[in-house]
């Protein structure tokens, strides 16, 4: 099974019933799988007339009640942000696949990248909660597209979850869990009567039960900053309030929300830190070097965002060195420099659309620990493999 | 009997926030007049608007409301009503929202023929942010993104709508209160894209600087533009320059989308 067609399968497992897309490369096997299997359960697939559509359709379908999904690569998901900024703001929970590829722009169509990653955080304009998944192999695939949409729903906010080409058209034994191992987690509903009903209310929870639409709940949903009935307000108390509290319903819930691996580290002399398809290789750097008795572990965040800082802090603070390797010119190392303060700091970077070779690694880590490399302490440097 | 328009209004929304004399307060008599004639209740209908001053008609009006982004307002309509498509879901859009910035997904939504009523508020402007010329602005008219005249040709939303495949299409004005009811009620009734294109005063930004600057006049100037779709075939062609030809422009019988939807769907599970 391809990791794409891993999405779509656990997607229609969690609940999702509604897909809307555009075509684009390395993610349309996801909306092909899509196209066949919603019809059979009843639920509604659409090609859309554009990127900026599928968003806002799947934004369009959650209200009315459905767990929605689209999917798209770098080019698309610059189109999203448009709407993905609103489903942020008027908290509507979906689910967005970005299989990534080469950039910027058109960029490597065909080819891994893991450029995105930054976007994904930032993408959107303003101040927004964002919650990103990246997943490195298809099992575990399988499970964050179940925890997305579960995250979506329980926090009632888009949720990204991060792919890249290599992950997406690979194939590899994947264990499909049954549907009775898997936690579904639908939106939370209002229990009061509909004229006491706050979808937004600022007071007394950080994630207010959401209705759906034409249920007897008759508020208004906008993009514009609202209080908490869902109306227009330039009120600064009030707009500093719901941006406040659409913040901490991540933050303040990170540690419900990130996830990460630890291998290896215990007893490591040096760390490495990656994440998706990087950290495949990486893996296999680790096998290798540590054959040779070379004390290696892994750091892998699973929860790109909010990233798990004081994990990696924690994990890695004993380690001689460590290495972060990404698939882009140096994107989420700034985040791993702002955590650590006392370990040396190396970045194996790749944009070329090939895979990281775990060679290069090994390579890195061994011309490293030869002293072939002088790092000054606290400083990040940047190997180009 | 004067007609009771509380039932459908956010009264305590009131007063709208739009300009005194502005087209668009009759629109929403007119909207909430159609509705009450269709017998749509409160919670049987979804009201979602995008960006200008069209845009704040979902404020206003007590249902399940959805103020979108700019232009979007037909892609979120798109899965709404594909989420529940027994439910009445009207965009209320204007010149700018739905021609400009968002019409490709105005030609799309026509061509798939979902069940959305689309009303597009034709004031000739962007008045939300100050006059800018929009894709309908008539050919030399005055605006702050044009002081030395507009050199664009404008588009006929109407024509667009046929041209698409929308299976209802209909204009009216904002200066005929009965005839714009009536052309929202057919547009709610008809199963499939309505596009209902309702000429509307900005005598403010628009009017102000195109020798309409005041709302009674405007409304006339509107009024006395008017021509029947009825009496079009009589008319010499010179005699429709400049006019708006009113009525129903076209109505067709085309499979609505999420029927054959929902017909695609028994068909696949029966075979699987």
């Amino acid at each position: 099974m391809s990791g794409n067609a891993v999405i779509a399968e656990a997607a229609i497992a969690a609940g999702c019933r509604f897909y809307a897309g555009y075509p684009i490369t390395p993610s349309s096997e996801i909306a092909a799988v899509m196209a066949e299997e919603l019809p059979k359960v009843g639920g509604v697939f659409i090609q859309m007339e554009d990127e900026i559509a599928s968003m806002g359709a799947i934004i369009g379908a959650s209200l009315g009640g459905m767990k929605a999904l689209t999917a798209t690569s770098g080019p698309g998901f610059s189109l999203k942000q448009e709407n993905l900024g609103f489903a942020c703001m008027a908290e509507v929970p979906c689910v967005v696949v970005n299989v990534m590829r080469g950039g910027p722009s058109t960029g490597l169509p065909t080819l891994p990248a893991q450029g995105d990653v930054m976007q994904a955080r930032w993408g959107t304009h303003g101040d927004h909660p964002i919650i990103a998944l990246y997943p490195a192999d298809l099992t575990e695939m399988y499970w964050q597209t179940v925890r997305a949409f579960n995250l979506a729903e329980k926090y009632r906010t888009p949720v990204i979850l991060l792919s890249d080409e290599l992950l997406g058209h690979m194939s590899e034994r994947v264990e499909i869990p049954d549907a009775s191992e898997l936690t579904i987690i639908d939106r939370r509903k209002p229990d009061v009567a509909p004229d006491q009903y706050l979808p937004y209310d600022v007071k007394t929870e950080l994630v207010p039960p959401m209705a759906n639409f034409f249920e007897g709940y008759r508020y208004h949903v906008t993009g514009l900053t609202h209080d908490e009935t869902g109306f227009p307000t330039e009120d600064p108390d009030l707009a500093e309030a719901q941006l406040r509290r659409l913040m901490l319903k991540v933050s303040a819930n990170a540690d419900d929300i990130m996830e990460w691996e630890e291998d290896g580290l215990a007893d490591a002399e040096v760390a490495i830190f990656a994440y998706g398809a990087a950290a495949r290789s990486a893996r296999a750097a680790i096998a290798e070097l540590r054959a040779a008795g070379i004390k290696v572990g892994l750091f892998r965040p699973i929860t790109i965002w909010p990233f798990p800082e004081a994990a990696l802090v924690k994990a890695v603070s004993h380690a001689k060195a460590l290495f972060v390797v990404e698939m882009n010119m140096g994107q989420m190392i700034r985040e791993v420099e702002r955590g650590i303060r006392d370990v040396p700091i190396v970045g194996i970077h790749k944009v070329s659309g090939q895979p990281i070779d775990p060679e290069e690694i090994v390579l890195t880590v061994r011309e490293f620990l030869e002293g072939k490399v002088t790092l000054p302490q606290k400083a990040v440097y940047q190997m180009s493999v | 009997m004067s007609f009771n328009y509380e039932t459908y209004l956010r009264n305590d929304k009131m007063p709208t926030q739009w300009c005194s004399g502005c087209g668009l307060g009759n629109l929403m008599k007119a909207i909430i007049r159609a509705m009450t004639d269709c017998g749509i209740g409160n919670n049987d209908a979804s009201i979602i608007s995008g960006i200008g001053c069209s845009g704040r008609m979902s404020s206003y009006i007590d249902c399940n409301t959805l103020h979108t982004p700019h232009g979007r307002t037909l892609p979120y309509a798109t899965g709404l009503k594909l989420s529940r498509p027994d439910k009445h879901v009207i965009v209320v859009s204007g010149d700018g929202d739905s021609m400009a910035i968002g019409g490709n997904h105005f030609i799309h939504t026509c061509r798939r023929n979902i069940d959305i009523t689309l009303i597009v508020a034709n004031n000739f402007t962007y008045g939300l942010t100050g006059g800018q010329f929009s894709p309908t602005t008539p050919a030399n008219s005055w605006a702050p993104t044009a002081p030395y005249g507009t050199l664009e040709p404008q588009f006929d939303i109407c024509e667009m709508a046929q041209a698409s495949g929308a299976t209802f299409v209909a204009r009216s004005t904002v200066a005929n209160l009965k005839h714009l009811t009536e052309m929202i009620r057919l547009g709610l009734e008809h199963k499939g894209t309505s596009v209902v294109e309702v000429i509307s005063n900005c005598h403010v930004n628009f009017g102000r600087r195109n020798k309409h600057p005041e709302a009674p006049e405007m409304v006339n100037w509107i009024r006395q533009c008017c021509v029947d779709q009825d009496v079009i075939e009589v008319l010499p062609l010179e005699d429709l320059e400049g006019k708006f030809v009113v009525g129903v422009l076209s109505k067709k019988e085309r499979p609505e989308y999420t029927a054959q939807w929902a017909k695609f769907v028994e068909k696949v599970q029966h075979e699987h």
